[in-house]
């Protein structure tokens, strides 16, 4: 008859989590630190759009873009910091210059300057250039947007859960983005745009994967009056594994395709989504569930009064 | 039997029908796409200036520069009229801050003074303004504490000013623009000082942002014959007369040649009324050849009949672009400038003066060009990604649920065509991150039918037959689904809001994404599944 279906994840597993929340808390609170102090000590590698200056991209013509000379040539001019690299094939060269000192017109000089460097025997794919009051203000734009997205997403839990759940929520949703930084700052990749980009949909998806668990805690909170937290907190992440792992296999699958075929300009936005991904799915699972043991849930208030073990009627 | 609402199922067929119609123009050319009955939808996505390739400015015009003139011209215009009244005993008259400010020495003249000086402002600042009478007065004219005569600009005076120059700006760059031969551009203010340029398809982006952003301002003027450039440089300038560079020209030093000049305008480039590129008859060398409007043909007409054998200079931007000798008058209100042009300058030139001068300068703050090759190059990079995205999710699905992961397929695609469906119809910008969010949308679309799915396995391992399963399966996912939905939502919007340019693309996919995938994942699997059932009459699901 009809095609069926295979379970990846076994139906009923019981995999213990609660136990091993101590190590998970260690490894959590190492890896906040550690984002914290390689933020700290190294810094973020902001792209122009935050620190402004130039990027150009160029493909030159035969087989491969002659970077030591191009760089010499660099090397006699006046525009400070210029940084060169090979982009995504041996012909490609991307070239960063640094935030021109004298303002906006200075900059708009030295796009000129350094297309006269080059000269017009290689192909011009792409020219950035970002002012320093423009980079001002996407910076301050993008602070403002991680801030009120976090804020909203908070409102929303609060709204719809109660206040320990949005507390566990909110630290599950602060380590994703601490940590996703802290990759940032460690692999110097460049902070830009497209990386407030990945943060906000991070934290969406952070959230998205907390709340499916969250919801089931509260079913069984309702359904079973007796059983102890800490087990039915661990049956509440066995009886959502399945669903939580098909859907971050399924999102890594479409971000792997991403990030392998998309293209050199969007790799790091898809590094970022997959960091994000999977880090994501760890805390709702390991973070923010054995989390709201520590938060004295009132088992009382909910509704229902059913017996223990007996599942709710269905309408 | 298991209960879904006829209206519901009308309302699938309406959707997914009218996703197909709006997706399809998408598959034709443009111009086949354009070819088709007036009543078939026919928009395609628009593609945003990372995916077509092209030039996004963004320049602020310098608008404090255009009060400064406005607030010297006021004061200027002071001298007369109080010299009109008999009031010949002043002093301190000049501008401080957004005031003109004068000191009248006679005590019993202040009022005659205040008087004009209110009229002044009455013609010069209300006069031209395009704001409807009441609200905040543009000007005010008292006599302050130290016995001063303030005119007081504003601040919504100076804002109609602002605006004003804005306006004009986004003008002459139209035309200018328009010269070019760029299609579609778009030209837009931004806040109050700014305004965006976005330039599909330029070839030669260094050259347009040159002529976009030069002020091209032109007059003639009288050589000071007087005295010397070189004296004068020694600093003996006579007065009404300035030392001016010339454009080109420099010394064996590297300096400049200097011309001195005659401060009063002869006649100025808003009497033009054409300039077209030529070549010399005799040289044979890019000249730009122009013609004045009736007053400045008499003007000009006038200056050179009285002054042949005289030099005269043509000032562009401060700068002397062509000094030649009055030969004989020129009487037909037409002329050419001869200076050191390339082929390419000259046709610039002759652009600049055909479209008029910007009132202020323009400077760009942020440029973001890409060239066609690599637009294309992401847009096949993008299908790519789309493509293998969409096999890897869906062969995982089939999988993992079997048919009934081919029906969340079958969700899956419709997903995607009423994501383009949407941007079609709402003429959204399609951008390279706008790409990812809809990648990313393939990966997480399931997600709603994961969990329905998930939850008809609990349901039948707990032993409910077939059609109760599959009615607690969606009833108590749903809930878990909007809120899961509803967050990822909340970012995206929010990253729309504070986004900017191609962020702003993918905030719009992965919205669209998120709203298309829960109708597809509940309202299109769900039919599926309603039909299967009613056909199959199963004893066991295939989960």
């Amino acid at each position: 008859m009809a095609w069926h279906g295979f379970n990846f994840i076994p139906a009923d597993t019981k995999y213990s989590f609660l136990p091993y929340r101590k190590l998970f808390f260690l490894f959590s609170a190492a890896l906040i630190l550690a984002s914290v102090g390689i933020f700290l000590v190294k810094g973020l590698n902001f792209g122009i759009d935050f620190k402004g200056g130039i990027l150009i991209e160029i493909r030159t013509a035969g087989e491969k873009a002659d970077i030591a000379s191009m760089r010499s040539k660099f090397k006699n001019s006046d525009l400070g910091e210029v940084a060169l690299q090979e982009f995504g094939r041996p012909t490609d060269v991307l070239i960063r210059v640094q935030r021109q000192d004298g303002g906006e017109k200075a900059q708009q000089a030295a796009v000129a300057k350094v297309k006269e460097i080059l000269g017009d025997k290689v192909s011009y794919r792409r020219t950035e250039s970002v002012g320093p009051k423009v980079s001002q203000e996407l910076f301050w734009d993008g602070v403002y947007a991680v801030l009120a997205a976090i804020f909203a997403i908070l409102l929303y839990i609060w709204f719809r859960f109660e206040w320990q759940f949005g507390l566990g929520a909110i630290v599950a949703l602060s380590h994703d983005v601490l940590s996703t930084i802290g990759l940032f700052a460690l692999l110097q990749l460049e902070f830009n745009l497209s990386t407030v980009a990945a943060v906000l949909t991070i934290a969406g998806y952070s959230i998205n994967d907390t709340v499916v668990v969250f919801d089931r805690v509260r079913e069984n909170l309702r359904k079973y009056k007796k059983l102890p937290l800490d087990e039915l907190f661990n049956n509440s992440i066995n009886e959502t594994l399945s669903r939580t792992v098909m859907t971050s296999v399924t999102t890594l699958l479409a971000l792997l395709a991403l990030y392998i075929l998309g293209g050199e300009i969007i790799k790091d936005f898809s590094l970022a989504m997959i960091w994000g991904v999977i880090i994501g799915t760890y805390s709702s699972i390991c973070l923010a569930v054995p989390l709201l043991l520590y938060l004295s849930i009132d088992r009382g208030s909910s509704v229902g009064d059913s017996k223990e073990g007996v599942a709710e009627q269905a309408p | 039997m298991i209960y879904f609402a006829r209206w519901k199922v009308i309302l699938v067929f309406v959707v997914c029908f009218f996703g197909v119609a709006f997706t399809a123009p998408n598959f034709l050319s443009e111009k086949d796409a354009g070819a088709l009955p007036s009543w078939l939808p026919k928009q395609q996505v628009v593609l945003g200036l990372d995916l077509q390739g092209g030039s996004h400015l963004l320049a602020e015009v310098g608008v404090s520069e255009i009060i400064k003139v406005r607030l010297e011209s006021l004061r200027d215009s002071i001298r007369p009229a109080l010299r009109k009244e008999g009031i010949r005993k002043y002093r301190g008259l000049g501008v401080r801050g957004n005031s003109v400010t004068v000191r009248v020495t006679d005590p019993k003249k202040e009022e005659i003074a205040l008087r004009a000086i209110r009229q002044i402002g009455e013609q010069l600042i209300a006069g031209g303004a395009n704001v409807v009478d009441g609200g905040e007065p543009l000007f005010e004219v008292e006599k302050n504490d130290q016995g001063l005569i303030v005119l007081s600009v504003t601040d919504r005076a100076i804002k109609d000013w602002s605006i004003k120059a804005v306006e004009q700006t986004i003008e002459v760059v139209r035309l200018r623009v328009d010269e070019t031969g760029v299609r579609e551009p778009t030209i837009q203010r931004q806040g109050l000082d700014r305004i965006l340029i976005q330039l599909p398809g330029i070839k030669d982006p260094e050259r347009i942002k040159r002529i976009i952003g030069k002020v091209a301002k032109m007059t003639f003027h009288f050589a000071d014959p007087r005295v010397s450039p070189e004296e004068a440089m020694q600093g003996r300038v006579p007065p009404g007369s300035t030392l001016i560079p010339d454009a080109e020209e420099k010394d064996a030093a590297g300096n400049p040649r200097m011309y001195l000049l005659r401060k009063k305008v002869m006649v100025s480039g808003e009497n033009l009324v054409d300039s077209q590129p030529s070549f010399d008859q005799r040289t044979n060398e890019p000249v730009v050849t122009f013609r004045f409007d009736a007053v400045g043909g008499r003007k000009f007409g006038v200056a050179t009949s009285k002054n042949v054998g005289r030099i005269f200079a043509i000032k562009l931007d401060g700068k002397v672009i062509s000094a030649p000798v009055i030969q004989e008058p020129i009487l037909g209100g037409s002329g050419q400038i001869s200076g050191s042009f390339t082929v390419e300058g000259a046709q610039d030139l002759a652009l600049l003066l055909r479209a008029g001068a910007l009132p202020a300068s323009l400077t760009y703050l942020e440029e973001r060009t890409v060239g066609p090759g690599l637009g294309a190059d992401s847009i096949a990079a993008g299908k790519i990604a789309c493509i293998i995205g969409l096999i890897l999710v869906v062969m995982f699905m089939a999988t993992a649920y079997g048919l009934f992961g081919l029906f969340a397929n079958v969700a899956l695609l419709f997903n995607i065509i009423l994501i383009f469906g949407g941007l079609s119809f709402l003429q959204a910008t399609l951008t390279l991150p706008g790409i990812a969010g809809i990648v990313l949308t393939i990966g997480m679309a399931v997600d709603a039918n994961v969990l329905v799915f998930e939850r008809i396995r609990e349901e039948v391992r707990v032993g409910r037959t077939p059609i109760s399963a599959i009615e607690a399966g969606y009833a108590r996912a749903i809930t878990t689904i909007i809120d899961a939905n509803l967050t990822t939502l909340i970012a995206a919007l929010l990253l729309y809001q504070f986004g900017s340019g191609p962020i702003r693309g993918f905030a719009v996919t992965l919205s669209i994404g998120i709203v298309t995938s829960m109708f597809t994942a509940i309202m299109v699997t769900r039919l599926l599944i309603v039909i299967w059932l009613r056909r199959k009459q199963p004893d066991v699901l295939p989960v």
